[in-house]
């Protein structure tokens, strides 16, 4: 039996995942769940007047994004570490920054994506207009995958440590800044009706370096962890 | 050249670095008092009082420097736990384990001389200037890293994966500061700002690189303390460690 090419296995592992996920589906909607709890939360928490509901809902939108994408973490790799997945992956012919690489999409597709397709309903109920909340759209879609790629390496860098929930968001949330910033940013830019385009350019920046270094980071931190 | 080489690698084990560690220790921690002592004497009594800020701004000699160095220390830090990271050599992880308080603490004194300096002179202990964001969130960096370390029971482990996160860190750095400054014009408009300050005399900047120096060397014998400290800790059970307690009187 010869080993299957790079992008075989790379698909593969994004099937497996997507399978796992679909099979126990309670667990991406509890990120769901949060995300839309926490944004009707403020509301409550702020009282109901729409001037400053809108004002506050490119950040409020994005925050609760970063942590309900922060929370999902502990599944990336958790449970393949407990079972000894994880080690028959790192053994694997395939290289171990493409298996990061398949992983990291597998879980942006089941806790990134679903954020992004219910965002506009949020938006919504905080009254931002129709070319707003495409715009958040567009932000959240460029921007939960650097989420979910730098969130990786945390994610990798605390498997099997004592903790490691809250150590992660510790080790998460600082470099989660720039994505928030220039995120956020673009939904307020274009609120203010103000071009939204330079921070999403440099939204998209991010993406490209995070897609370039994450998987390399977080294939060393694995190999760190099983060693 | 090759003696020269095989001479620098000679220390790069804990057993010949720990007796060099030792006797540099002290001369470090004598240029950081001295340079420490001329530092504040030209802050306090050679250095004009400022013509807006009035005796306020002295605190710079203190502020401005430490935030030098919580930045600088991050990436000697992080350049230590690259060079563990790619020769797995056993001192330069410890040399970056060791670095990490020091830094971190001088993270938070830069905030805290920041506040002390900001309530007189903007008004308030804390503004949402890109400069104190950044220097915040260097703080959290430095934080992580100490967590991560603690957190994880086998120290060679944990020296691995506490460099990796000191590395991605590193690239972050830039990054973060750029963001939060872009933030900063979006949100607050022009508000008092430390770049548009007038400049200012030769003896305050004279002060202020006297005292980097003295920081710069107590950061020095700080880290060699505590390097001496870990290297103790962790080879305790190596033959040099007992030797060393035998010769002990």
């Amino acid at each position: 039996m010869s080993a299957p090419s790079s992008g075989a296995a790379f698909l593969g592992i994004v099937r497996r995942d997507l399978r796992i996920a679909m099979r126990r589906r309670s667990e991406p909607l509890f990120t769901l769940g949060f995300f839309v709890v926490v944004t009707s939360l403020f509301p409550l928490g702020l009282g109901p007047e729409p001037e400053l509901l809108r004002r506050i809902a490119p950040g409020v939108l994005w925050v609760a994004a970063l942590l309900a994408s922060m929370l999902a973490l502990g599944r990336l790799f958790g449970a393949d570490y407990e079972d000894g997945t994880l080690e028959q992956l790192a053994l694997a012919p395939a290289p171990l920054v493409l298996t990061a690489g398949a992983k990291i999409v597998a879980h942006w597709l089941v806790s990134g994506l679903p954020l992004v397709l219910v965002s506009p309903l949020l938006a919504l109920q905080y009254g931002l207009p129709g070319d707003v909340i495409a715009h958040l759209m567009l932000s959240l879609l460029i921007g939960t995958p650097v989420l979910s790629l730098i969130g990786a390496i945390a994610a990798a860098l605390t498997i099997g440590v004592r903790g490691a929930g809250v150590l992660v968001a510790l080790l998460a949330l600082p470099l989660y800044v720039p994505a928030l910033v220039f995120g956020a940013g673009a939904v307020d830019a274009r609120l203010a009706g103000l071009s939204a385009a330079p921070n999403l350019a440099l939204l998209g920046a991010c993406l490209a370096l995070a897609v370039l270094f994450a998987p390399l980071a977080t294939a060393a931190a694995i190999r760190i962890a099983l060693e | 050249m090759s003696n020269r080489v095989l001479h620098w690698f000679r220390y790069a084990s804990p057993q010949t670095f720990y007796p060099l560690a030792g006797r540099l220790l002290p001369w470090f921690a004598l240029l950081a008092a001295l340079s420490g002592a001329a530092g504040l004497w030209i802050a306090f009594f050679v250095a004009p009082t400022d013509a807006q800020q009035g005796e306020s701004y002295r605190i710079i000699f203190v502020h401005v420097p430490v935030s030098w160095m919580s930045m600088f220390l991050y990436l000697v830090m992080a350049g230590w736990a690259g060079l563990g990271l790619a020769f797995n050599t056993r001192l330069s992880a410890m040399m970056a384990h060791a670095i990490a308080p020091t830094g971190a603490m001088f993270a938070f004194l830069s905030l805290w001389t920041g506040a002390l300096w900001g309530r007189p002179t903007w008004g308030a202990y804390w503004v949402w200037d890109a400069r104190l964001t950044s220097e915040l969130v260097l703080f959290f960096l430095y934080l992580g890293y100490m967590a991560l370390h603690a957190a994880v029971d086998d120290p060679r482990r944990g020296d691995r994966a506490a460099a990796v996160l000191a590395l991605v860190g590193a690239i972050n750095v830039p990054i973060i500061y750029f963001s939060v400054q872009w933030w900063n014009t979006l949100h607050q408009g022009a508000s008092v700002s430390m770049t548009r300050a007038p400049s200012m005399a030769a003896t305050m900047l004279a002060g202020m690189l006297v005292m980097a120096f003295a920081f710069w060397m107590y950061s020095i014998a700080a880290a060699l303390a505590r390097v001496r400290a870990i290297m103790l800790e962790r080879e305790a059970h190596m033959q040099w460690t007992h030797e060393l307690q035998e010769a002990a009187p």
